[in-house]
């Protein structure tokens, strides 16, 4: 029986007014703390060139030195090296993740470049889809590390965008906010800047690729970000160098010409990429990865596996079937792996059975020998035995005879000496 | 403090979380700035909030929202002698938008008319749990859309209050097995109604009887022990688990009192301010339910009860009928399948709890 609701008539959502305080004003706050307690997750992927300025650019950005060794350049392929860091401020803990390429653009034959980074982008959804999809799931603790912005290094030619950078950028937009960044500024001048950056900018738009926007609509952040848009793509220049400016110091790169300061607006963009990227669009990012991005991977991927939502009944039906599916095939696996440890189990003890067996074997005789050997030990002591009983008579009684005859010598003495005596005893009287 | 280094193969492993304690870093950068960026779209996004008021008749279950809302949510029932009572339970839902210093509510409360009115009240919750189960359905069925919306309308309920009557003895038997059972499902705040017919100390042995009953059946009522994060939360929880249930009285009448104009009741022997915490515990509700622990409630709905269901009905699947109604699933008679739940809630036998009470 389905629950009947009833509803008052006038259904549609009145705005009520409070006759006082009520309280739920600290729902935000109430929000904030919860997510504070939990942490931040950001996660950027950084792509270009060997020797563009990445991990300077990672450390200028977030103020802290993460050591890395500057790769090579005899990289045999495009890796990606993913390192993750806890930082804190004031109370707030970010988890960060710095994805690296490393051996972009190093090889003679580019043409598979991207995929490794493609592929990288899309284990993390398929993780995520995979933690999503289990039945016992626990999304709240779970470490996200699906990528929120990558930043794109274009190198400085002065020209436009190399085709490897088109290529690369067209097959990542649609999985990833790019965010395109003129790197190693410092060689460019200002005027070929102007015509640089809108070269570019052109090349994009003409070629369809769909970079990050910086979201307008919300009123608090749409003036800014609508003035920052213009300087796209940014200019930037990364130093973890401090150079004394004036009396303080300033993260700066010195020149015999001059000092480039990082943080100076006139010189470079820096200062316009950390505001757009932390300062104000941080959490907007977050969103589009996870509401965007991840939603066309999932829905490609389910429908890849040959879900459908058209008829509603199957839908769930076939996330069931899936489920039995996946279940069924797992059991199957572990049976299969059962059979195979139960099989192997089996041999061994066969062998061991039959090393025993020989191992018993082996005993028995040598117990039948030593056997043997103890009756034989056993009948020759009796022997000697015998030897010895015979020869032990046969001087008993040689002693005995022996004994007698004494006896009787002495015998016959004593009465040879007795007959002396009386004889002597006779003649005396 | 060395970072750690998470080198995987190409394109392969996730990093794992860093162990390292965290860094600091030398200069703003500015990530704390992202709770403003968080409080932004909130506060553009709105939130909701789905309560649910269970109790017999007369409680003054009505008037408890108004006051806690502090606006006419619903007409409170005076006893309409034309309108019988309702044979069975229906369930009564309304919504508002409310508004205060820019942060918008959507606010949706649910009334539960006839609830324990009957001469037999045998399986009076089962359409309670019915519509509680239905919300958590409607959520799953848009959650594993292939093309689903940016935002799912979150229709679950967050809180349930459930209304005690103040006969000053302990839990009567409907009493514990409605909360038996709705504890496992969804956020119970069980309250004292109409408290203003006990006096203070008769007040205390109640509640200290309801809390000896709820901890001899196990029953765990929000906020719940096992979900206290940490020791903050422990110690101001630990005070909350206390006092409930609170003793409350609503009123949406105001009066005169010492030139304030308060929100009362106006009896002959005096006017019983709602808002002050000497005559009620009013306050504590209303901090508990909204001002400290809205959040808390949804999270521990969506975190743990709606996870629970889906976990359920996942596994289930393969013994529920498929083809047209699927969507429209019966809630199971007897309440929802058992619920494998980290808490333990253990069924002990009616004749020994009963046996416990001193009645």
């Amino acid at each position: 029986m389905a629950v009947a609701v009833g509803r008052p008539s006038n259904e549609e959502l009145r705005n009520l007014s409070l006759s006082g305080h009520v309280g739920f004003d600290s729902l935000p706050d109430q929000l904030v703390n919860k997510s504070t307690s939990q942490g931040f997750c950001f996660n950027i992927l950084c792509v270009g060139e060997t020797g563009i300025g990445k991990s300077t650019l990672m450390d200028t950005l977030f103020n802290t030195k993460f050591e890395s060794d500057p790769a090579t350049h005899n990289e045999p392929g495009v890796r990606l090296k993913a390192r993750s860091y806890e930082l804190q401020e004031s109370n707030v803990r970010l988890k960060l993740t710095i994805v690296d390429t490393v051996g972009f653009g190093d090889q003679i034959n580019k043409d598979d470049s991207y995929r490794p980074i493609v592929e990288y982008i899309d284990a993390q959804f398929e993780a995520y889809l995979q933690e999503e999809l289990k039945i016992r799931r626990s999304l709240f603790s779970y470490h996200d590390s699906r990528v929120h912005a990558c930043l794109y290094f274009i190198a400085p030619t002065g020209h436009s965008l190399k085709s490897l950078d088109l290529v690369t950028m067209k097959k990542l937009d649609s999985k990833v906010n790019i965010i395109p960044i003129i790197a190693k500024a410092d060689t460019i001048a200002k005027n070929e800047l102007h015509k640089f950056k809108s070269k570019i900018m052109s090349e994009l738009v003409s070629n369809g690729v769909q970079i990050y926007q910086f979201p307008t609509d919300e009123e608090t952040v749409a003036e800014i970000n609508a003035t920052m848009s213009v300087h796209l793509p940014f200019a930037v220049v990364g130093s973890t160098e401090e150079v004394k400016i004036g009396n303080k110091m300033a993260k700066a790169r010195q020149y015999p010409w001059g000092v480039v300061q990082v943080e100076n607006e006139n010189h470079c963009d820096f200062v316009k990429l950390r505001e757009m990227l932390i300062r104000v669009n941080m959490e907007d990012l977050r969103e589009q990865t996870h509401t965007r991005h991840y939603e066309l991977y999932r829905r490609c991927k389910l429908e890849e596996m040959g879900f459908k939502d058209t008829d509603p009944d199957s839908k769930p039906f076939s996330l069931q079937e899936t489920y039995e599916a996946k279940r069924n095939e797992f059991l199957g696996e572990l049976q299969k792996k059962e059979e195979e440890m139960r099989q192997m189990f089996v041999m061994r003890v066969k062998e061991k059975e039959a090393e025993l067996k020989e191992a018993e074997k082996e005993l028995h005789e040598k117990f039948d020998l030593l056997k043997r050997t103890h009756q034989e030990e056993k009948k020759k002591v009796e022997d000697k035995k015998k030897e010895l009983e015979e020869e032990v008579s046969n001087f008993q009684k040689k002693k005995t005879a022996a004994q007698l005859l004494q006896s009787q010598t002495q015998q016959a003495g004593a009465q040879q000496t007795k007959k002396d005596k009386d004889k002597k005893n006779a003649s005396f009287t | 403090m060395e970072p750690m280094r998470q080198s995987p193969s190409p394109c392969s492993s996730r990093p794992s979380s860093p162990r390292t304690p965290p860094y600091e870093t030398l200069g703003y950068v500015g990530i704390d700035a992202v709770l403003d960026q968080l409080k932004i779209k909130a506060m553009k996004m709105g939130f909701e909030f789905n309560i649910m008021v269970v109790g017999q008749s007369g409680l003054g279950k009505s008037t408890m929202v108004n006051t806690l809302f502090k606006s006419k949510i619903w007409k409170s029932t005076a006893l309409d002698l034309e309108r019988p009572i309702p044979q069975t339970l229906k369930l009564q839902s309304v919504t508002h938008i409310i508004e205060e210093k820019g942060v918008k509510l959507k606010l949706t409360v649910t009334d539960t008319p006839g609830f324990g009115d009957q001469i037999n009240n045998d399986k009076c919750w089962d359409p309670i749990l019915g519509y509680i189960n239905q919300q958590y359905e409607q959520y799953l069925q848009e959650e594993i859309l292939i093309t689903r919306q940016r935002h799912i309308p979150d229709t679950r309920v967050h809180c349930c209050v459930y209304f005690v009557p103040p006969t000053g003895h302990c839990l009567r038997p409907l009493d514990i097995e409605f909360l038996q059972r709705l504890s496992q499902t969804v956020n119970v705040v069980p309250v004292i109604a109409r408290a203003d017919s006990l006096t203070i100390e008769e007040r205390e042995s109640f509640r200290r009887r309801i809390q000896h009953n709820l901890r001899t059946l196990c029953i765990e009522v929000y906020p719940q022990k096992c979900f206290d994060e940490d020791i903050n939360d422990r110690i101001l929880n630990s005070k909350i688990r206390d006092r409930i249930p609170f003793a409350v009285v609503g009123a949406d009448r105001e009066h005169l009192v010492n030139g304030r104009c308060v929100l009362g009741r106006k009896t002959k022997w005096g006017i019983i301010e709602v808002e002050n915490l000497a005559h009620c515990e009013f306050p504590l509700l209303r901090d508990l339910l909204i001002r400290s622990h809205l959040q808390d409630l949804k999270d521990i709905t969506h975190n743990v009860h709606y996870e629970n269901y889906r976990v359920c009905r996942l596994n289930e699947s393969h013994q529920l009928p498929r083809g047209p109604g699927w969507v429209n699933l019966a809630p199971t008679l007897g309440g929802p399948p058992a619920t494998p739940r980290p808490s333990k809630v253990c069924q002990q036998a009616q004749d020994d709890s009963e046996d416990d009470e001193e009645c």
